[in-house]
């Protein structure tokens, strides 16, 4: 997704100038998505030399000068509504690093990075629903009779889909964390199966998996 | 802030003896205060439905106190501690527990009338309590004539009829779509605003969310609790459309 195609987007709604498109831009995205306005200007040029964008009619009292899509800007814009995004490349999501390298890393607790995170995924979390749960209030509030020009429901669904994402991340998290207890778990047999009677067992804090051995009474993390 | 409704101090409760002792809850410490909502999670097994009915008084802890309002359950008798139970808090549970026989406003009215209210006066207090959760438009109708996520409303409006401010909820939207279990969580937390105190068991991230706290429980222990809340405002470059 670039910012050239959500300005096409909006284009396509009707001509519209720069300072206008930007703050409909993030109005739209609740504001999830902050453009400066030179930004956007160098965007609308760009747009104009490929033929997407044209300028509409002479700048106004004002100075200011509005733009309209072309026939080939409302095709690549056709074409982008009906194009699934591509979420085949590999990630390369700083969470998903940090637990790959922790798993195998020596002295590393992964527990502890499992849980630091969900905590602060939850809270992310907690705050999220707040805001939506702000927006409800605001959406049936315009349902009783006050003007809604749809940004609100747009804010709704911004808010839904990071609300979705910190979801998927802690169920993601609590994964992590189960694969690991179980591979503790296994290994742990193994080696009660493998320890010779003569008390050289594995040292438990070489247990670089990270899962803390199961609950015994008395031992407080 | 206001003095805690529940307490929970340094709570541990065992199952079983020798080689079938289970440590359930391991020094658990918690509190609660009037217009908080507590949300509990944890792995199965992690001791989330003990510390909820050690909370409630359905179970008592082997070491350790629980207080609600200011009463130490482990020094009432079995007859004030039912008492107690009746008058003070309410439970919300998975399946919604209502009486079929009975219409919404008379499974509300339910606990006042066993707890010897004349009907007549608990009717009222009862449909005081759905009016009050906008839910008036439910009172005559039975629980086979309730969708699920009404069900689990009244269901919440019996935990809370009367004077009772403490309310305990084990997995309530279990059995509920994700938008229909959004909205019990939204009448539970307005409840909470409106000063109640709730305990909240669920393994949804995203109900647990609706929690002013969420305590994470790992083998019977407390292993983590998210803080104090951030300024959601702070969360976004801009709070949205206004």
């Amino acid at each position: 997704m670039s910012v050239r195609l959500g300005l096409m987007a909006l284009l396509a709604e009707g001509d519209s100038y720069g300072a206008r498109l930007r703050s409909d831009f993030e109005e739209r995205t609740g504001g999830t998505w902050p453009l400066n306005v030179g930004q956007v200007y160098t965007t609308l040029e760009r747009l104009v030399r490929d033929g997407l964008v044209e300028q509409a009619g002479e700048p106004d009292a004002e100075g200011r000068i509005a733009y309209r899509l072309t026939p080939a800007g409302r095709a690549e814009l056709a074409g982008w509504w009906t194009t699934p995004v591509d979420r085949t490349s590999t990630p390369r999501d700083e969470l998903t690093i940090k637990l790959a390298l922790a798993v195998t890393a020596p002295g590393v607790d992964v527990e502890r990075v499992v849980q630091a995170q969900r905590t602060s995924t939850l809270r992310q979390l907690r705050d999220l629903t707040r805001l939506k749960r702000d927006a409800l209030d605001r959406a049936e509030g315009t349902a009783e009779g006050t003007h809604d020009t749809g940004n609100g429901l747009a804010w709704l669904l911004v808010l839904e889909n990071l609300v979705f994402a910190a979801e998927a991340e802690v169920r993601w998290l609590d994964h992590v964390e189960s694969v690991l207890a179980r591979h503790a778990r296994e290994r742990r047999t193994r080696e009660d199966h493998d320890t010779p009677d003569d008390g050289t067992a594995a040292d438990p804090e070489h247990d670089h998996a990270g899962a803390a051995p199961a609950h015994r009474e008395g031992t407080h993390a | 802030m206001s003095t805690p409704h529940v307490v929970i101090s340094d709570v541990t409760r065992v199952h079983g003896h020798d080689e079938t002792r289970v440590v359930a809850l391991d020094h658990v410490s918690l509190e609660i205060h009037p217009g908080e909502l507590v949300a509990v999670m944890g792995p199965s097994g992690s001791g989330k439905s003990t510390l909820l009915n050690v909370a409630g008084g359905l179970d008592a802890p082997t070491s350790g106190t629980v207080s609600i309002g200011g009463e130490t359950l482990g020094s009432l008798s079995p007859r004030d501690l039912a008492k107690l139970r009746r008058r003070r808090m309410g439970f919300v549970f998975q399946d919604y527990n209502l009486i079929p026989s009975l219409t919404a406003a008379e499974n509300v009215a339910l606990p006042l009338e066993l707890d010897g209210m004349r009907a007549r006066q608990a009717r009222r207090a009862a449909r005081h309590t759905l009016d009050l959760m906008d839910l008036m438009s439910l009172s005559d109708r039975y629980p086979d004539q309730m969708s699920g996520g009404q069900q689990q409303r009244v269901a919440i409006a019996r935990a809370l009829v009367g004077s009772r401010r403490f309310v305990l909820a084990d997995e309530p939207t279990g059995a509920l779509d994700s938008h229909t279990g959004e909205e019990v969580l939204r009448v539970l937390r307005e409840r909470c605003d409106d000063g109640v105190a709730g305990l909240l068991v669920t393994h949804e991230a995203r109900h647990a969310a609706w929690a002013d706290r969420v305590v994470f429980l790992r083998d019977g222990r407390v292993v983590d609790t998210t803080g104090a809340a951030d300024d959601a405002e702070d969360l976004l470059a801009s709070g949205g459309p206004r």
